[in-house]
């Protein structure tokens, strides 16, 4: 590595190059301050006219279309935040401190960024959101994975986030954060809430066989299945196969299905992986078939409407648990699925429902707080009661951020009346029912203050 | 870049100019949007990426279709330190570079008995296999999908352990928080490695070693025919760029201290083909630009969305605004996507040798105009 056409010394680039950038560096200091609001807190909107929200939702990829449903929701939430529209829950919702001037009469703004169902490129938009645009708080889920990458970065950035459909039990167990707060139900609650069904309706000992998406939900999931009906039912597994997120064809994983002596497929998969599944299942002759002198059956623990549209006539009779369904007769889901429907023409999914509670609910914890300060925003979320928003009276636990609220297990319609009927509510399980103690998944919030 | 008119006065202008812009980002790149630490840092990472694959690719001509896996590898193990030593960067950087290396020099050794298509295919096949790994056999050791995070309660023996309450220490140079100055410490401490790496990068081209890998691009078989054997060479090119890869994922990991398998995805090893040839491939900035355009357009074209369009065609009469935002929209947001390839047709139809290669075009033709002038 020799150069002997050099003419300039090493010693002088060297000190050349030093000075370039110790010149160039000065910029710096004085755009320092340019991305947080000085000494109170990161994007402090106190002597701006807006508030900027940021939604954080995928775009692309295999939860394509729960995302799109969710920044439908959002956007409905910002509308009725500033006093567009009807208003929408903020006509039911107990305590109500909104005044529907936007929050602490600034009028709400948003921006919105594509997770890509990877923690990485959603870390990257959410860092955008915080440091580009000014956000002061930021929400968005659909991949738990994610959901837990993006809540330990609003804990580094101390920006809240309000995790939407994240359904891991990691989220609010061993990795919450002082910053993260999830309003969405979770894998140990949907054990809790399906078990006592599944016993009711296929019996004791079953033996069962799960494929699972290959990601911490999917993980969280099958434990959490495998661990309620082993103790409601003793059902025992045969197999636990993980599969590929985005996998599209499960044939391959469907086929040793029909020789393992399993008479039950539980599959922990979501989005358009389960529509796959599901459809490959019933269309390998599962549900046909009789094995150990019991008929067949299919269950799916994480149900929402939107997959039920996709997987079409293989859903009928399958058993599951979601968050919530727009068919729910209260006055707060009521409320919500008119202004929903209204504003596009079909109602939402569970999806969109929790995203726009999320949102409501920090609102909310803003305008009892007196201030955007995120210190005090956080500590009017915990512990907070509320009711009137589709699930009954619910709690958003101090101890790990987690909501507790009713349950709903549900079955594919067999005789839809619509092209949205698709979901039935065999049981709206108590939240009491679906309670356990927040050391069951030990995890630390860590410091208010960052 | 004409060969002839390459002098070290030339390079010199050239590494200061370089070090000039690349300091000078937080200023300049304010009315494109993108002077935010987290971009400016993606910027720079992404850019010693590409330098470092333009030392494999644009000197040996060795298309590499895995170097996404020297960077995942570099992340892993950067972590790894600050998890288990400490959360000082330096050592987490020396470790997750020479693990890279030495990652890189497995690989290397495996698939440079190969050329042409047949190394490409291996080292997207060998890349392709970390990934899985690390997404789902090595679970233990990489957190699969979720990816590698820190925790209160890793060890770090050497920081000692956190107070009670107290949250995950941020990572730091000696004391100075990479968050510190707003985001902007993080920022310039990858520059400094940006433009060390372009240093390299320049001496390595102008050395004779430099000129044996081209001779390796230009006729390998001539060369073995002399009596050389070129795989030393070739293995230490792989090396360095690998290296360069491994740097860049610990640098990744240090701004923002998370380590995921997605970042070992064939994807991610394609997207550093599309900047180097984007940019210009064997030039010694091309690669830097393409990096800067790739990330520019994944991180702002995509958020831009209809009512930002709506907002921005409103001097218009209402339907011809509203129907040049709908066409418009298509580019932009999830279609982002599309913009890039477009983009990347139009440079591989029109300029072969990348966006280097139209700068130099202007740069001739006004060079050839000035001298034309001064003959009158």
């Amino acid at each position: 590595m020799t150069d002997k056409k050099t003419s300039v010394s090493r010693r002088s680039f060297l000190k050349g190059s030093l000075a370039a950038g110790a010149a160039l560096s000065t910029p710096a200091f004085w755009i320092q301050g340019a991305y947080a609001g000085g000494h109170g807190f990161r994007n402090d909107p106190t002597n701006k006219a807006t508030v900027t929200l940021g939604f954080n939702v995928p775009q692309t990829g295999p939860y394509a279309d729960e995302g799109a449903d969710e920044l439908r929701a959002f956007k409905l939430a910002v509308k009725h935040l500033n006093g567009e529209g009807d208003g929408g829950m903020m006509q039911t919702m107990k305590p109500m401190n909104l005044k529907g001037n936007g929050i602490l009469g600034k009028k709400v703004e948003f921006v919105t960024g594509d997770t890509q169902t990877k923690s990485d490129a959603a870390r990257a938009s959410a860092k955008r959101m915080i440091e580009k645009d000014g956000v002061i708080m930021f929400s968005g889920g659909s991949s738990s994975g994610v959901a837990v990458a993006v809540q330990a970065l609003a804990q580094e950035m101390g920006t809240v986030f309000m995790a939407g459909l994240t359904h891991s039990n990691d989220t609010t167990g061993k990795d919450r954060r002082r910053y993260g707060f999830r309003h969405f139900f979770n894998a140990h609650m949907s054990g809790a809430a399906l078990a006592p069904v599944l016993q009711a309706e296929y019996g004791d000992e079953r033996q069962v066989y799960h494929l699972t998406a290959d990601y911490n939900w999917g993980w969280s999931q099958e434990s959490s299945i495998q661990e309620a009906t082993a103790k409601q039912a003793k059902w025992n597994t045969v197999n636990a196969v993980r599969t590929p997120l985005g996998a599209g064809d499960f044939s391959q994983y469907i086929t040793p299905v029909l020789n393992s002596g399993a008479d039950t497929l539980v599959l922990n998969h979501y989005g358009k992986d389960m529509v796959n599944s599901l459809t490959q299942a019933v269309q390998f002759g599962l549900l046909d078939k009789q094995v150990n002198g019991k008929d067949f059956t299919v269950v799916v623990p994480l149900f929402s409407r939107l997959m039920a549209q996709g997987a079409g006539e293989s859903i009928k009779g399958i058993l599951g648990s979601t968050a919530w369904n727009w068919s729910l007769q209260d006055a707060g889901s009521q409320a919500f699925v008119k202004s929903f429907g209204q504003e596009y023409g079909f109602p939402p999914s569970q999806a969109a429902h929790t995203c726009y509670c999320q949102t409501l609910l920090y609102a909310d914890a803003v305008e009892r707080a007196g201030t955007f300060d995120p210190v005090q925003v956080i500590k009017a979320l915990e512990d907070h009661e509320f009711s009137g928003m589709g699930n009954g009276d619910s709690i958003y636990r101090g101890a790990d951020h987690q909501v507790f609220k009713n349950v709903l297990v549900v079955r594919g319609n067999q005789n839809p009346s619509s092209q949205f009927d698709l979901l039935e509510v065999v049981d709206i399980v108590d939240r009491d029912k679906v309670t356990y103690s927040p050391d069951l998944y030990a995890g630390e919030l860590g410091p208010y203050k960052v | 870049m004409a060969k002839s008119t390459v002098t070290p006065r030339s390079d010199l202008t050239l590494f200061l100019g370089f070090t000039l812009v690349v300091l000078a980002m937080p200023i300049w790149l304010q009315p494109f949007g993108a002077a935010y630490p987290d971009l400016m840092q993606k910027f720079a990472i992404f850019g010693l990426f590409a330098i470092g694959f333009n030392i494999l690719f644009g000197q040996t001509g060795y298309l590499s279709f895995g170097h996404a896996a020297f960077i995942g590898v570099g992340s892993y193990a950067t972590v790894w330190v600050f998890k288990l030593m400490t959360m000082n960067v330096i050592p987490a950087i020396i470790f997750g570079t020479l693990v890279a290396g030495i990652f890189s020099l497995v690989i290397g050794f495996i698939c440079l008995r190969r050329t042409g298509i047949y190394f490409s295919i291996l080292t997207l096949a060998l890349a392709q296999m970390s990934y899985n790994l690390a997404y789902s056999v090595l679970t233990p050791i990489t957190q699969g999908e979720t990816g590698l995070q820190l925790s209160t309660k890793d060890m770090r023996l050497l920081d000692g352990a956190v107070a009670d309450g107290a949250g995950i220490p941020p990572t730091n140079f000696f004391g100075i928080e990479m968050g510190a100055w707003d985001g902007l410490f993080g920022f310039y401490f990858c520059a400094f490695f940006l433009i060390v790496g372009f240093y390299i990068s320049i001496r390595i081209t102008r050395s004779s070693f430099g000129s044996m890998l081209r001779g390796i691009k230009t006729n390998q078989t001539r060369m073995m025919y002399t009596g050389l054997n070129t795989r030393p060479y070739k293995l230490a090119a792989f090396v360095i760029s690998g290296m360069y890869a491994g740097l860049a994922g610990c640098l990744m990991a240090a701004v923002d201290p998370l380590a995921g398998a997605e970042r070992m995805q064939w994807t991610a090893s394609g997207e550093v083909v599309l900047m180097t040839i984007l940019g210009g491939i064997g030039t010694l900035v091309g690669p830097v630009i393409g990096a800067a355009v790739i990330k520019y357009a994944e991180n702002i074209f995509s958020a831009i969305d209809k009512s930002v369009l709506v907002d921005l065609f409103s001097f218009l009469p209402d339907t011809l605004g509203t129907f040049i935002a709908s066409v418009v929209s298509l580019f932009v947001g999830k279609g982002w996507h599309l913009t890039l390839g477009l983009l990347f047709m139009l440079v591989v139809i029109f300029l072969p040798g990348g966006i280097m290669e139209g700068v130099d075009r202007i740069k001739r033709r006004f060079f050839v105009k000035s001298r034309a002038d001064s003959a009158e």
